[in-house]
């Protein structure tokens, strides 16, 4: 694809948290499924888009694109916001396909 | 790279490298793995971006000896469906081809009878990356499409991957193929979008989309 024709290439997906969020969790958040708080929509973490440019990594609902999670590493320590997210499912197993 | 304590990883995993600067300043990336689990070395395959913050370091600056901070193996989604019981389709938009083929060398490795096809879409011939581990074999079926500069004499598909190339050069949503694409945000959303029109279930495709703008494909 050309710069010319992204309508929004400034966003990338949940399998960018999987980095990150190992820093706080030790199983594999990517698979995890997630029901969002605002409309209930349910999809793995990594196909969620993910805005890593703003001053936290924001992770937001394909449905209705609120946020659904805010991840800071900085100076202070680590911050994690999740009240996006209405319930968390990490499946017994994870390496099967969809 | 040999990192100390690693725990293995699986087929389609990631790693994040942090460069820490004398300053403190530190950037992060993450790069697929290109090796398959059966090799005792992880290798990765950086792509140069010229107005990069950390590829440019490592295809210029990294020796052989360097330590580097990584974080990993990364991932339990995009990964190889390791007992499909229908075909794989992997679609690649540029250096989205890497975690793909660190899936078709652990195929190989693993004599897996899943049957798997590639379809990688390329700017120009120089840009093929892991030519050897791509080459078309018994179960594996790989089509490159070329997007920018097509070789002398090729009489194979060219452009962008569209919905005539779909048609032809991937499993048909009959088979239920599992999906797995990578490549850059715009290269992705465009081929889900012909892939569920073409009648593919949302919930068989798998996508990892990368930051690395600048991609022709």
């Amino acid at each position: 694809m050309n710069a010319s024709d992204d309508t929004d290439a400034s966003y990338l997906d949940g399998n960018a948290m999987g980095g990150p969020l190992a820093e706080l969790f030790a199983p594999d958040l990517t698979a995890a499924m997630i029901i969002c708080a605002n409309c209930g929509n349910e999809k793995p973490l990594a196909a969620h888009p993910v805005y890593p440019d703003a001053p936290a990594m924001v992770v937001r609902c394909p449905g209705c694109t609120s946020v659904v999670m805010r991840y800071v590493s900085d100076q202070r320590g680590v911050r994690f916001e999740m009240t996006g997210v209405r319930l968390l499912t990490i499946a017994e197993r994870s390496d099967q396909p969809a | 790279m040999r990192p100390p304590d690693w725990p293995g990883h699986v087929a389609g995993q990631h790693v994040d490298v942090r460069l820490t600067a004398p300053d403190g300043y530190t950037a992060q990336r993450s790069y697929s793995i290109a090796s398959p689990p059966e090799q005792p070395e992880v290798d990765l395959i950086v792509e140069r971006l010229d107005d990069g913050e950390v590829s440019p370091y490592l295809t210029d600056e990294l020796r052989t000896g360097d330590q580097i901070e990584l974080r990993g193996p990364i991932g339990g989604f995009f990964i190889w469906p390791e007992h499909s019981d229908t075909p794989v389709q992997l679609i690649a938009g540029g250096s989205g081809v890497v975690p793909f083929v660190a899936m078709l060398s652990h195929h190989q490795e693993t004599d897996s009878p899943v049957p798997v096809r590639l379809l990688y879409s390329v700017r120009t011939d120089a840009d093929v990356i892991a030519r050897d581990e791509l080459r078309p074999r018994n179960g594996v079926d790989v089509v490159l499409t070329f997007t920018r500069d097509v070789p002398a004499g090729w009489d194979g598909p060219r452009g962008r991957i569209d919905r005539d190339k779909l048609v032809g050069h991937t499993v048909s949503p009959d088979q239920r193929p599992a999906i797995m694409i990578c490549g850059s945000t715009p290269f992705v959303e465009a081929v889900t979008r012909e892939l569920v029109a073409l009648g593919h279930p949302v919930d068989r495709i798998k996508t990892e989309r990368y930051g690395g703008m600048g991609d022709g494909s």
